[in-house]
């Protein structure tokens, strides 16, 4: 087993890890910090994948480096705009589907107490 | 229920782990190598490594598209809101002191990668972290004040890199081909076009952090 097969092996092992982040964490800020996580996984694979016979190829190493700087771009976009839902509602995390409409039922729900 | 569905969740994780490494691991010799048709054609790429030579040269419009995704996520994040100003007062004595001594280094350094870039790892992109990071620490430090939204200079800055780098690839079309470089003067234009990306985009980096919302 090469270097390159190894780091390309740690690379698939981040992506899960990642994925796993997405799926199962609810901050946001956590969230996209597993996100940039299972990014830094695939260029792992991508670096790693190209020099398993042990000449580095700089084809992918280009490849990653445009795309390591493509990913700061989408996560400084994906901090603004959670900085901006938590201005907006106070929450850091989403709200699971329905959850808005069973909060408005709920509060419809006291003000029909409070009337009688 | 929902420890449930975790449970589940990190079982398919596994399995998908698993299923991932059996692939990699298995993976047959690829049937092209790149790196000897890079090291071929080095010679006329006006740069001596390999890497830069890729990046702005054998693949330029990758280069050239990805300056226009770091603009595209500057306007979306004017788009959806700037962050309002930190509160100041808060500073550590020592950070001043620190980043004065620390920020003429990065320049220095800055300026060290950006000519490395033709002929060892180093390059335009690399010179300008390290500038957006001087940046960032003489702001947190509170020597370089949050710039307002509709300053003049960035934008000047952050767009001058971009339609420098269009300017040579529009130039270069009678070549026949986006940033077609001829072999005689590829070297200067790379230059040209590194020097120019290095101070736009360390303006863009810095001004995902500097940029703030206008005090009410």
């Amino acid at each position: 087993m090469s270097a390159g097969l190894i780091y390309a092996a740690t690379g698939c092992l981040l992506f899960v890890l990642g994925l796993g982040g997405v799926l199962l964490l609810k901050a946001l800020l956590r969230r996209i910090l597993a996100f940039n996580l299972m990014g830094s996984g695939a260029f792992l694979v991508l670096v790693g994948l190209a020099q398993r016979d042990g000449t580095p190829d700089p084809v992918p190493q280009a490849m990653v480096l445009t795309g390591i700087v493509v990913a700061v771009a989408a996560t400084a976009l994906a901090l603004t705009l959670a900085r901006r839902w938590h201005a907006l509602t106070g929450r850091e995390d989403i709200a699971r589907v329905g959850d808005a409409g069973s909060r408005a039922r709920r509060m419809a729900n006291d003000r029909r107490k409070v009337g009688r | 229920m929902k420890a449930l569905w975790r449970s589940l969740t990190v079982v398919a994780l596994l399995g998908l782990a698993a299923a991932l490494l059996v692939a990699v691991l298995g993976l047959p010799p690829a049937p092209v190598k790149l790196a000897g048709e890079v090291a071929t054609n080095l010679g006329a790429s006006g740069v001596s490594h390999p890497v830069t030579a890729v990046l702005l040269n054998f693949r330029g419009y990758d280069t050239f598209l990805e300056v226009a995704v770091l603009i595209i996520a500057l306007l979306g994040m004017l788009a959806a809101g700037l962050p309002p100003p930190p509160p100041t007062g808060s500073r550590n004595a020592m950070l001043p002191t620190l980043a004065r001594l620390a920020v003429p280094l990065m320049v220095l350094a800055a300026v060290y990668l950006l000519w490395a870039g033709a002929f060892r790892p180093g390059g335009a992109f690399q010179a300008a972290a390290v500038l957006a990071a001087a940046a960032v620490l003489l702001h947190l430090a509170e020597i370089l004040a949050p710039w307002p939204r509709d300053r003049r200079g960035p934008r000047l800055a952050i767009a001058g890199g971009f339609l420098l780098f269009l300017a040579i690839a529009a130039a270069l079309l009678a070549n026949g081909g986006l940033l077609r470089y001829p072999p005689e003067h590829a070297g200067l234009l790379i230059v040209l076009i590194e020097s120019g990306l290095t101070v736009s985009l360390a303006v863009n980096l810095a001004a995902f952090f500097l940029l703030r919302a206008d005090k009410t």
